[in-house]
């Protein structure tokens, strides 16, 4: 844990050696839309391992700055499989940066088919304090409020949560569209929380290029998420939950790094005014290959 | 001995014809209508160009850069089995994938760039 009251030269800094050290591989790629909180049918490719940070900034009424990240490493265990761990900090203005804790998640893709809507099911262990800000994803009556205390007193609050979510994905002419449907408990004494997610991307080009280029048209994905809380078995009520819309850009880079981009807009007194997100993502193909090499048994 | 050896002709011979089995009911399961289809972008220079730079990208890590696969669970695509497939097969083949084998579905890839691929497995046989 760091203290400093100037984390955001840190984080920046962090960012920096991310940012550097993804650029000097030379191999890799990543392919996915560039949703921030909502899921497609998209599954990490078996056997390759994908390196993304998730940042999220913004400011609560009443609160100071923050940007809150969250690294996630997803493998493709099988080809209807992928796994996820995912470390989560945040650095808060005239406060703190702290370590906020980790999830683990698995996708499942039940039908060996592609159909015209693709389930897949979500299930994640997170054990996070209540200092995580990364709102990797809305539920119950989240709010702005949540999100304003000072880190020392948000980060006695320790959870251990289960998060089920129901991710429908289909393609349809180039078109993605998603929607997710999120429950999360507390594994103390809370009520079930729900929540929402849905989304829709697009390529801004169909066909490739059939030459290298960094700025064609198809290496950008545009699209929009909208996403928010549903209230809880004490209160399912719409009342006090939060939501918001968030247009997407997402821009694969040469050397297999994609970035993308988010600001989110909130529509009712408890969400954030505004969120910015801000995502870089780098694929390494077949991990599994670097230790069977090391063995002796690789090509 | 003779009966040895028949044992041997007789698992190489079942071997072989499951293997025939499984290579011709990969095709057979696609659909009529996707099975008839023919690539529109057939014939075109740059599609192939653009094939290999998306195979590149996607195909590669597995089947290798000379697309003739590990000799294990990653098959070359330069066979009998993809020649013998229409485009629409292959097309259709990218879209559904193999996930029980461990062949990923590309839908999330706009349908031009699959006919992209398949214009450039094509130029490669």
């Amino acid at each position: 844990m760091l203290s400093n009251p100037r984390t955001s030269f840190i984080l920046r800094n962090l960012w920096l050696a991310v940012w550097l050290a993804l650029l000097i591989t030379t191999i890799g790629k990543a392919q996915e839309k560039p949703y921030f909180v909502t899921y497609s049918h998209d599954l990490e490719e078996p056997g390759n391992l994908e390196i993304e940070t998730k940042t999220a900034l913004a400011q609560p009424n009443g609160g100071n700055q923050f940007g809150a990240t969250a690294m996630e490493l997803e493998y493709g265990t099988r080809a209807w499989w992928t796994t996820e761990l995912y470390l989560d900090g945040q650095a808060t203005g005239s406060d703190s940066t702290v370590f906020t804790g980790w999830r683990l998640e698995n996708r499942l893709r039940p039908l060996m088919r592609d159909h015209a809507i693709n389930p897949v099911f979500y299930v994640e262990y997170e054990n996070t304090s209540g200092a995580d800000k990364t709102i990797l994803e809305v539920v119950g009556h989240d709010s702005q409020t949540d999100l304003a205390a000072p880190n020392g007193e948000l980060r006695r609050d320790h959870q251990h949560e289960a998060e089920l979510k129901l991710i429908l994905s289909s393609n349809v002419k180039d078109w993605n569209f998603s929607e997710n449907f999120i429950t999360e408990k507390d594994l103390g004494h809370a009520p079930w929380e729900f929540g929402y997610a849905v989304g829709a991307t697009r390529p801004l080009r169909s066909a490739a290029s059939s030459r290298e280029c960094t700025f064609c048209a198809e290496k950008f994905i545009a699209g929009a998420e909208v996403y928010g809380g549903l209230g809880d078995t004490f209160a399912l009520t719409l009342r006090d939950t939060s939501h918001y819309i968030a247009p997407l850009i997402g821009w694969q880079l040469p050397k297999g790094v994609r970035f993308s981009f988010s600001p989110g807009f909130g529509f009712t007194s408890t969400s954030l005014s505004r969120i910015y997100r801000v995502g870089l993502a780098y694929e390494f193909d077949q991990v599994g290959r670097w230790f069977q090499r090391s063995n002796g048994g690789g090509q | 001995m003779m009966r040895r050896s028949f044992a041997v002709f007789l698992i190489a011979f079942s071997a072989a014809i499951a293997f025939a089995a499984a290579s011709a009911s990969r095709w057979q399961r696609v659909p009529a209508k996707d099975h008839a289809r023919t690539n529109p972008l057939d014939g075109q220079r740059e599609a192939k160009m653009a094939g290999a730079l998306v195979y590149r990208d996607h195909c590669q890590q597995c089947h290798q850069a000379n697309a003739q696969g590990d000799g294990r669970k990653r098959p070359s695509l330069r066979s009998e089995g993809i020649r013998a497939a229409t485009d629409g097969d292959i097309e259709w083949f990218l879209r559904q994938g193999d996930l029980r084998h461990g062949m990923p579905s590309w839908s999330s890839l706009p349908q031009a760039q699959r006919w992209q691929i398949v214009a450039y497995l094509r130029s490669i046989q």
